[in-house]
């Protein structure tokens, strides 16, 4: 862990975020920031709303009420589009990819380069192939290979690739390993933590601890719609983080405590 | 393998010489479960052999010219069908949109005196009409497809007894019109077309392969590109060698040689359309929106307009089919685009690679397609069988053709 001493402004951060389905509010007042050059990991039970903040995040839902502030200035976040402006770039789990387009396709998915009106395949393909370089991924043969040919840990490479290629600033993970072997979640953690390495800012949503502890500097733990603590890994154990994903406070830690958001437990 | 070390842009290639490369390449598409063109060639060659053995006259240049404007319509159709195949739905009203403009046209120019060009705008103006109402409903309200265009097949058909006043036939009696399928093209123009065909696509295929090498991306070297070239050329020269023989019975009394205007045409709307799937913005999302709609969504697509635009181009496509079958017939009734022509375009889009799932296909196979189904019945009607005899094996076929899809799918999708 090389969590350094408070860096300077969040790259991201959430303040007071409500969000309701209908009757069902999901999110209660949530607080939320993550910093350049690290992994923040986002915990939390199933159903505590981690999808639903990260969709806030990336403007695929509209938040209530509540506060988006992008390396310190306020934003609005209306559409996938506007996030991807900012940089803000999600990953997710699956429905990521067109498995009948190859990876140059995918990788450009939406933001295609053209010269005139005829699609730049050369420009993409070298840029497609620089990025994969770039991250130190040698485990994809060729870059117009069909992504229906890729083994789900090839996929979740290009799905991140995707994402940095467009300098991003933040990039969250969608549960990136839940549908991984042991070699291939080591390969993509190893992506994650080279992600960060270059200054990026991640966000990876987990339910692994394992993975949680691998590789994240903090880790924000949401219970029932409330950001229960926001930490650092290494100020934590193993059992404390699953108190707070599971109980919503540990000791000190939690929705009573010091480091909750003041809402009622 | 030679184990050369270069700094020069050389060429990059992989193992053995760059046609095995090709072929490997080609053997590992199929395995993968892309089967492409592969069974619907195999198809025709086979059929066209056994026909060919059995009834030798369904090789002579008259049968070959026949074959032609036979399929061209059912062809055309099957064309715009593919856009909408491509997203996963379907169009079961394209039949009777190409009678409906059909019938636009034949009203207008033969009713009313409208010359020839405007007939045939206004006839494609209603195709897209009709692909925008589709479209529109099917993105707007929700409603399948299936059971939109099941509608539509059905009010059509009333629109085109409507127009022709509950089932006369309007004949069409405008030479331009009538020369679409029934005139040929001079023999040495159409020997000029082939040329500049194959010197187009030598261009561009010289011109891809000099780009990758020199920008140092994978590529087999030039040989696959010279290859293609003269592939081509043997295909397209054949073809017009045999369709600029003379084929009329008593040619001292009336010549008759070249290739029919229907030729040109679907070749034109075939490099047109091949072109807007391959090489722009909208083909690549047609593509991504078949493959998976929701990450294409999120990759910021209007996934609405480019299904309402496939619709679009469907109905339109599909009148220009329309206008064909009525230069073919001479004239337009409340049945053109009716009975089994819809059909018959899904299934030649289907025999010829294009996927019922969406994402798969290819503006060729309706052209292959549309040949397989054009040769079963010319070839079939030749020998003397029945139209149910021929109607039963152009099913089978069709069945085999999805079969072959169905199973190819399967197998691109391992364990899922």
């Amino acid at each position: 862990m090389t969590a350094s001493e408070t860096p300077a402004t969040p790259v991201i951060e959430l303040r007071g975020i409500d969000k309701s389905f209908g009757p069902v509010q999901v999110l209660h007042d949530v607080a939320f920031s993550a910093y350049p050059g690290e992994v923040t990991a986002l915990v939390g039970d199933n159903g505590a709303g981690k999808s639903t903040l990260v969709k806030c995040m990336g403007g695929i839902h509209p938040i209530d009420s509540g506060e988006l502030l992008f390396e310190g200035a306020p934003v609005n976040v209306h559409s996938p589009r506007d996030a991807a402006a900012l940089g803000i770039e999600i990953v997710y789990q699956d429905l990521a990819l067109c498995d009948n387009l190859d990876i140059v396709q995918n990788m450009f998915l939406g933001r295609e380069k053209k010269s005139g009106i005829i699609l730049d395949e050369f420009s993409m393909e070298e840029l497609a192939a620089k990025t994969l370089a770039g991250l130190s991924v040698r485990t994809v043969k060729s870059v117009r290979q069909q992504v229906s040919s890729l083994s789900g840990g090839q996929r979740q490479t290009v799905a991140i690739a995707k994402a940095v290629l467009w300098n991003s600033k933040v990039v969250i993970l969608d549960e990136p390993t839940a549908a991984l072997g042991v070699a291939q979640t080591q390969q993509v953690l190893e992506l994650v933590r080279r992600l960060a390495d270059r200054g990026l800012s991640v966000v990876l949503i987990s339910h692994n601890m394992n993975d949680v502890f691998a590789v994240s500097d903090r880790i924000a733990a949401l219970y029932l719609g409330r950001m229960a603590a926001q930490v650092k890994t290494s100020d934590v154990t193993h059992a404390q983080v699953v108190e707070l994903i599971t109980a919503g406070r540990s000791g000190d830690l939690g929705l009573v405590g010091t480091n909750g958001n003041g809402a009622k437990a | 393998m030679s184990a050369v070390a270069s700094k020069a842009p050389v060429e990059k290639k992989s193992t053995g010489s760059p046609l095995a490369g090709m072929a490997n390449d080609y053997i590992g598409k199929l395995r993968a479960g892309d089967m492409g063109a592969l069974p619907a060639t195999l198809a025709l060659v086979a059929l066209c052999v056994g026909f060919w053995i059995a009834q030798p006259v369904f090789m002579s240049e008259r049968n070959f010219a026949n074959l032609f404007t036979q399929g061209a319509a059912g062809a055309v159709i099957a064309m715009g069908l593919i856009f909408v195949l491509l997203l996963g739905e379907i169009d079961l009203s394209a039949g009777f949109a190409s009678g409906v403009s059909a019938g636009v046209l034949a009203v207008v120019m033969t009713n009313h005196g409208w010359p020839w060009y405007a007939a045939i705008a206004v006839a494609i103006v209603t195709g897209l009409f009709i692909g925008l109402c589709i479209g529109t409903i099917v993105v707007k309200l929700g409603i399948p497809s299936f059971v939109v265009t099941l509608a539509a097949f059905m009010a059509l058909q009333g629109v085109a007894l409507k127009i022709m006043n509950n089932g006369t036939i309007i004949s069409v009696k405008d030479k331009t019109v009538l020369g679409i399928a029934n005139k040929n093209v001079p023999p040495a123009v159409g020997w000029v077309l082939f040329a500049v065909l194959v010197a187009g696509f030598a261009f561009i295929e010289i011109r891809k392969a000099r780009t990758r090498i020199s920008r140092g991306l994978a590529n087999r070297g030039m040989t696959v590109a010279y290859v293609r070239i003269i592939g081509l050329a043997i295909i397209l020269g054949f073809a017009v060698f045999v369709l600029n023989g003379e084929r009329s019975q008593n040619p001292t009394f009336a010549s008759l040689k070249g290739m029919p205007y229907v030729v040109p045409l679907i070749g034109v709307l075939l490099i047109v359309w091949t072109f807007v799937l391959n090489r722009t913005t909208f083909g690549r999302h047609i593509y991504a929106v078949g493959g998976n709609q929701e990450a294409a969504r999120r990759a910021g697509i209007n996934v609405d307009k480019i299904k309402v635009l496939a619709f679009v181009i469907c109905s339109a496509m599909a009148a220009i089919g329309g206008i064909i079958a009525a230069s073919r017939a001479n004239s337009v009734d409340p049945n053109t685009g009716g009975s089994d022509v819809l059909l018959k375009a899904v299934g030649a889009a289907v025999i010829g690679g294009t996927s019922l799932f969406g994402g798969r296909g290819r503006i060729i196979d309706a052209v292959l397609g549309g040949a397989v189904v054009a040769v079963i019945d010319n070839g079939m009607g030749l020998m003397g069988y029945s139209a149910g005899t021929k109607a039963i094996v152009t099913g089978s076929v069709l069945l085999l053709a999805a079969g072959v899809d169905a199973l190819s799918r399967k197998r691109a999708l391992p364990g899922r």
